[in-house]
């Protein structure tokens, strides 16, 4: 009876503390579909949060909540964080794209960020970047460095946004290369290091001597350097303790200044909905240092892409392109537009294999 | 010296008491763990435990042990009947899955149309799906004298690829921009396993998991297939003897499990879930294991271990956001109550005496 009681005298006390410091803090919450830990997806929305703690000091609280499953267990957590006075949330996986709209319509006040979805509402934005930008200048560099003309590709999911990076990196692969070919596996995870190092191996016994990844963790990384010759370039953050060799650039996912521009908008109380599609240029997407591993010249080009992409004077996808059953797709000089970019379900000329349905 | 001595009979008051103690045990060691994590562990504990039942907004998270806990109440049941026979299938994540694959897929058959009908099919669609799932280990065990631990295990790997399959593919909605998975089966009412009552968590997965749980009670206790059950698990011999007919058995347990967890997965893809996706499974299907063994087997034990799993998952998720737990902690603080719980069981079957040393 005793211990009950003192412990709902102790519930009372911390729930009363917590509300009276919320009441003049602007609460940011986020949904994270991984651990913080995962050194890519995960780690790098983290390191935005961080980003809007350190900006905003004092004025700010975040909250997150880390391996939550899409699904009915998201939602839970979205209602749990509105509940508990959340202003903003942030939820960075495709598949809470569902509860976020469900959650949204249940706390109208409260303002929502979707990552890489596209339904939106009053209270609810959407953002993403531009990663097949990365992917020109990995495919650059990828082209120039394999000496056995094959390039491995460890595939998360076979989904617009993954595509799109296949598409762009083969491109311009095989714009400084034509006898370049990839050769791609489906890994079905963002993240799970045993399969990805698999994954990884069975593409090294395969020749590859370039691995791109579109998965999160170190484990591919790690792979290479065992085997010795191959070359990787990190996924989502720099993966820098393994540079110079075998990471030898990489695409860093920088969300610190959106996070800090949508929570200064919610304090401002100039928060809409919208879109955001960011990429080079507008910092988003980063591409982290190439390293002497990389030959003088090849770097020049890779930046060179890398500038042009920034300054808006090249787009990833400009014609001529067909796509890979023949048929055109982009004609000389045409420019592929985001409509379509944003449903990409084909290869482009030249890949060999299926897209997995 | 501590000595262990066996008893004659397993004792009847430990195996009731050991799940509470494993419960106590856990909340004190997982208090530790959460102290040397630098967080008040009074604090944590209570986070898990208390808020989600009287907390400030239990409003909302009383509901939600409906919705997490049912799917596992309603899988292992099913479960403990083959396992107190020990016929054990590991896969119920599989049969899980196949459930909400067909049953999902034999809702969108008709869509769009509205008619009563189709979420009754839904339903038997989930059963079937599920059960025909389990039958696969059952019949090669007694066709063939095959582990149906393994081969239900192996069977969750092969539903794994049908999941993405369907996803990427068959089921997958024309109308979501190339994305994977399916329709959301939310907005569209004839598919819908909407909550019978608005905000009570209580849809027909709840619904269907009482029942269930009230059929397990009556079999174990009333009926002679109940009674062939025990009779198996506890004598093998006597059961022989008993006349016991041991395909029909592992046929039984094997199905029975692979209905149940096949309905699981199909209230949950037509409710809180909504849709078909490459990870809708969340692992109910191992979860439901633990839960199976921490309410002893039994339907009522069940119901309330089912609770306390849902509890640790919804609280844990709270102290997450409240607290900055990282969601390790919170897994080791689950992996905690099976540890203990199988350490405690030792106590059902001996006694520690304190023995005084003796020269030799």
């Amino acid at each position: 009876m005793k211990l009950t009681s003192l412990l709902a005298t102790a519930a009372l006390g911390l729930g009363l503390a917590t509300a009276a410091v919320a009441a003049d803090k602007t609460k940011v919450g986020f949904v994270y579909v991984g651990p913080v830990g995962d050194g890519g997806w995960t780690y790098e929305h983290d390191q935005g949060r961080k980003a809007v703690v350190a900006e905003f000091g004092d004025k700010v609280e975040t909250v997150y909540v880390e391996n939550v499953a899409e699904g009915p267990d998201s939602e839970r957590v979205m209602t749990q964080m509105a509940l508990d006075g959340a202003d903003l949330i942030f939820t960075t996986s495709f598949g809470y794209m569902d509860p976020t709209i469900n959650v949204a319509k249940k706390f109208p006040n409260v303002k929502f960020e979707h990552a890489t979805g596209y339904k939106r509402a009053d209270n609810v934005s959407t953002y993403s970047a531009r990663f097949y930008e990365g992917r020109a200048v990995q495919g650059t560099i990828a082209g120039h460095m394999t000496k056995s003309n094959v390039v491995g590709y460890i595939g998360s999911f076979p989904i617009p946004e993954v595509i799109r990076g296949i598409n762009s990196a083969f491109v311009h692969a095989r714009k400084v290369n034509p006898d370049v070919q990839f050769k791609i596996v489906w890994a079905f995870t963002w993240f799970d290091p045993a399969k990805e190092a698999d994954a990884a191996k069975v593409l090294i016994e395969q020749g590859a001597d370039v691995i791109l990844q579109h998965t999160d963790s170190t484990a591919p990384q790690a792979a290479a350097q065992a085997a010795g010759n191959v070359i990787t370039f990190g996924q989502a953050s720099d993966m820098s303790e393994y540079a110079p060799h075998p990471r030898v650039s990489s695409i860093i996912d920088d969300w610190a200044p959106y996070y800090i521009a949508r929570t200064k908008a919610v304090m401002d109380g100039t928060w809409e909905s919208k879109d955001t599609w960011d990429g080079i240029g507008a910092g988003m997407v980063g591409i982290g240092e190439i390293s002497d591993a990389v030959p003088a010249e090849v770097k020049a080009e890779a930046l060179a892409i890398k500038d042009a992409l920034a300054d808006g004077s090249y787009h990833a996808f400009t014609g001529p392109i067909k796509k890979q059953d023949g048929s055109d797709w982009l004609g000389e000089g045409e420019t592929a537009d985001d409509g379509t970019l944003a449903g990409m379900n084909f290869y482009v000329e030249g890949i060999e294999g299926d897209i997995p349905q | 010296m501590i000595v262990l001595e066996k008893r004659p009979q397993p004792s009847q008051t430990w195996s009731m008491a050991t799940p509470v103690v494993a419960v106590l045990a856990t909340m004190f060691f997982g208090g530790v763990l959460f102290a040397a994590l630098g967080k008040n562990p009074v604090e944590a504990i209570m986070t898990i435990f208390w808020e989600p039942l009287f907390g400030e907004f239990s409003f909302y998270y009383r509901p939600q042990l409906l919705i997490k806990g049912a799917p596992l109440v309603l899988i292992a049941i099913g479960l403990s009947l083959g396992f107190r026979a020990g016929i054990w299938n590991i896969g119920a994540e599989g049969q899980y899955i196949m459930g909400a694959i067909v049953g999902a897929g034999v809702g969108l058959a008709f869509y769009p149309l509205e008619a009563w009908y189709i979420f009754p099919l839904m339903v038997i669609g989930g059963a079937f799906g599920g059960w025909i799932w389990a039958m696969i280990p059952a019949i090669l065990k007694v066709r063939f004298g095959t582990n149906e631990i393994l081969v239900s295990l192996m069977l969750v790997y092969v539903a794994e690829q049908m999941l993405a399959s369907v996803s990427l593919g068959l089921l997958k909605n024309p109308e979501g921009y190339g994305f994977p998975g399916s329709r959301n089966l939310q907005s569209w009412d004839s598919a819908h396993n909407a909550e019978l009552f608005a905000g009570s968590g209580m849809h027909w997965g709840v619904v269907t998991a009482l029942i269930a749980v009230i059929f397990a009670y009556v079999l174990l206790n009333r009926h002679m297939l109940g009674f062939h059950i025990r009779l198996t698990g506890e004598a093998p011999r006597a059961a022989k003897f008993a006349g016991v007919n041991p395909a029909r058995l592992i046929l039984f347990c094997l199905g029975a499990s692979g209905v149940l967890a096949g309905l699981a997965g199909m209230f949950e893809v037509a409710g809180p879930a909504g849709q078909i996706t490459i990870d809708f499974n969340v692992g109910y299907g191992f979860t439901a294991i633990i839960v199976a063994f921490l309410g002893r087997l039994h339907p009522v034990g069940i119901v309330l271990a089912g609770g306390v799993m849902a509890l640790t998952y919804i609280g844990g998720d709270i102290a997450q956001s409240n607290l900055g737990l990282p969601s390790a902690a919170i897994q080791v603080f689950q992996g905690m109550l099976l540890f203990f719980l199988l350490a405690l069981d030792l106590l059902t079957n001996y006694r520690i005496r304190l023995a005084s040393k003796e020269v030799a």
